[in-house]
């Protein structure tokens, strides 16, 4: 559906984007993933053709962007960072402006908004002004802008930056019920939403593709950091003695804990060996009870650092294997 | 094209700078008028727009500020530049929407005449062509703020560069005068527009052999006439500059003569800058 290959994207001498290369599946959700100013934004701004880039090519069903810009945005609908809303529009006139803008046929228009303010629940909302709605319905209208004449991609840019909870949840699910129909790719820097929601994620850091893999393959490589968090009732030296029995263990951090009379470990462990009952025997034969258990999650540096440093191993073992 | 003319005239009459601009237009016009022709009884309306052209100083900036830096700042010009549309249709639709409303009080003022009809003679073809080159003349000078607009996020700059622009271009007879008209002088003047030339040339393409080759050509080029034929030069800087100042191309429809170079001037004015307001988004997506 959309061929990504060998993008570059400069500022003067910073480079945003870097050799970018992937393919977007049809009918699939795809996350991409990476911290601030990794190069998604950009990415995405040089998909839908917004910014040109410096080199490489963009095929939107085989059309490029830049040959034939009209045909290949066409297939997309588009949901900046910041919504792209003219504040003194009311919803309905700027659903109309922007029907009209992406050429949808007249008589199928008026349908059209309809049943893409019912898909985003904006129905209520149609007559106000737009710079009187909260933020959460002005990202409504954004993306009840980007799914008029039903594109075959929807690409959506931080799409639940700003929001509570509830709507998080809302725009969430609003976003699987698109994948069934549509092809969606979506960014974020935010690890679970990214799992929760995507049949794909692409991990970018500093304009670079770090990782493209399912979630579940993803999830594995974390695991593969074996670290848990403990709160234990008891002395420090104690416990610390009591630990150190334990095999494979390569690291004790204490914490100072929020529960009286009990002490916060942070405990590495080596190799991928489950060893939470090794522990939670340890500890019983001291009397120390467990108060909590739980393995760490990684954070999203955590992971790239991961990722990064096994691409590392691997450049090495490859360079090791050429001598 | 069409999605973008109506939304930018709407938002021009749901908002105050649309009627603003009518309104200051026809104040200034009408105070004009009722001088000159109601209690003069100058039976000459030509007269009267054209000593109002220092209107568009003030007006065009009003009308121009916001229709393309607003969209930038508020990076609603991310929905147009995304859409199936191409740039010049985007442009070329806000720029009509401006002319319309601009055509608004051009109108009004056609039913001048008529009044002025009513208490004597007057020469109704005269008057008309007054008011066709009173409306081109305005759609070049909108053109020249529509590309301002794009140049710039800020409504602020973009209104001080309309002003600035506009404001030099109408001084321009007094501007001229700073030259003395020797051949040599001119000559001088063009080897330093070729210079300047050059430089602009480099600060775009950063380009330094292309942009001193270029520089290099013009300067030789200007030097070589010169020593072939110095008489081509007197006054030369004059006419040259003479083609910066769009009010004096106005000059003619206020005798009552329907000027067709006028008329193709204005136009290539409007040309010349909607196609320089399109380079200027399409350069930025380059950058």
């Amino acid at each position: 559906m959309i061929e990504v290959r060998n993008l570059v994207k400069k500022y003067g001498d910073h480079i945003a984007v870097d050799h970018l290369d992937f393919t977007v599946e049809k009918g699939k959700i795809y996350g991409f993933l990476g911290p601030n100013g990794a190069g998604k934004s950009t990415t995405m701004n040089m998909i839908t053709g917004y910014i040109a880039s410096t080199e490489g090519e963009i095929l939107i069903d085989g059309h490029n962007i830049l040959d034939e810009p009209e045909v290949a945005k066409k297939k997309i609908g588009y949901l900046p960072e910041i919504p792209p809303l003219y504040q003194d529009m009311t919803v309905m006139e700027y659903l109309k402006f922007a029907a009209e803008l992406k050429s949808i046929p007249k008589e199928e228009r008026e349908k059209n908004i309809k049943e893409v303010m019912s898909t985003t629940k904006l129905e209520d909302m149609k007559k106000r002004l737009i710079k009187n709605l909260s933020k959460g319905y002005k990202q409504r209208v954004g993306l009840a802008q980007a799914l008029l004449g039903y594109p075959e991609v929807i690409i959506l840019d931080e799409p639940t930056v700003g929001l509570d909870p509830k709507q998080i949840i809302e725009i969430r699910d609003l976003i699987k019920s698109l994948g069934k129909k549509h092809t969606v790719i979506l960014s974020s820097h935010i690890l679970s939403e990214v799992s929760a929601v995507c049949d794909h994620v692409l991990i970018i850091d500093r304009g670079k593709l770090v990782a493209s893999d399912t979630p579940e393959n993803l999830s594995k490589v974390m695991t593969g950091m074996n670290s848990l968090e403990l709160t234990v009732k008891g002395e420090e030296a104690v416990i610390r003695d009591a630990l150190g029995m334990v095999e494979n263990i390569e690291d004790i951090a204490y914490h100072s804990s929020m529960t009286e009379g009990a002490c916060d470990f942070t405990i590495k462990i080596s190799g991928d060996m489950d060893m939470r009952e090794n522990i939670f025997f340890a500890l019983s034969e001291v009397k120390c009870p467990i108060l909590r258990m739980q393995p760490t999650n990684m954070s999203l540096e955590e992971v790239f650092l991961k990722l990064t440093n096994d691409e590392g191993r691997l450049e090495d073992k490859e360079m090791e294997g050429e001598k | 094209m069409l999605a973008v003319y109506k939304k930018e005239l709407r938002s021009y009459l749901t908002s105050m700078v649309g009627y603003v601009f009518i309104a200051f237009i026809l104040l200034i016009l009408g105070i004009y008028f009722t001088a000159y022709n109601l209690q003069y009884a100058s039976p000459d309306f030509g007269v009267t727009l054209s000593s109002v052209t220092f209107l568009f100083l003030i007006i065009t900036p009003i009308l121009t500020m916001r229709i393309l830096a607003e969209e930038k700042k508020n990076r609603t010009d991310q929905l147009l530049l995304t859409a199936p549309v191409p740039v010049w249709k985007v442009v070329l639709g806000k720029y009509l929407s401006m002319v319309t409303i601009y055509a608004i009080p051009v109108v009004i003022s056609a039913f001048y005449p008529l009044i002025m009809g009513k208490y004597g003679v007057i020469s109704y073809p005269m008057a008309y062509v007054a008011v066709i080159g009173f409306f081109f003349l305005g759609c070049a000078q909108i053109a020249v703020g529509l590309f301002l607009s794009s140049v710039t996020e800020s409504q602020v700059i973009a209104a001080v560069l309309t002003f600035g622009i506009l404001f030099c271009s109408y001084m321009m007879d007094g501007i001229e005068s700073f030259f003395s008209d020797t051949a040599v002088s001119s000559m001088v003047a063009f080897l330093v527009i070729a210079i300047v030339i050059g430089i602009v040339v480099y600060q775009l393409t950063k380009n330094i052999i292309f942009s001193s080759c270029v520089g290099g050509v013009l300067v030789i080029g200007v030097a070589a006439v010169y020593f072939i034929k110095p008489t081509i030069f007197t006054g030369l800087i004059q006419k040259f500059l003479n083609l910066f100042a769009i009010a004096n191309h106005f000059d003619n429809f206020v005798g009552g003569i329907f000027d067709v170079t006028g008329i193709v001037y204005m136009l290539s004015v409007v040309c010349i800058f909607v196609f320089l307001t399109v380079q200027c988004i399409q350069k930025r997506r380059w950058s």
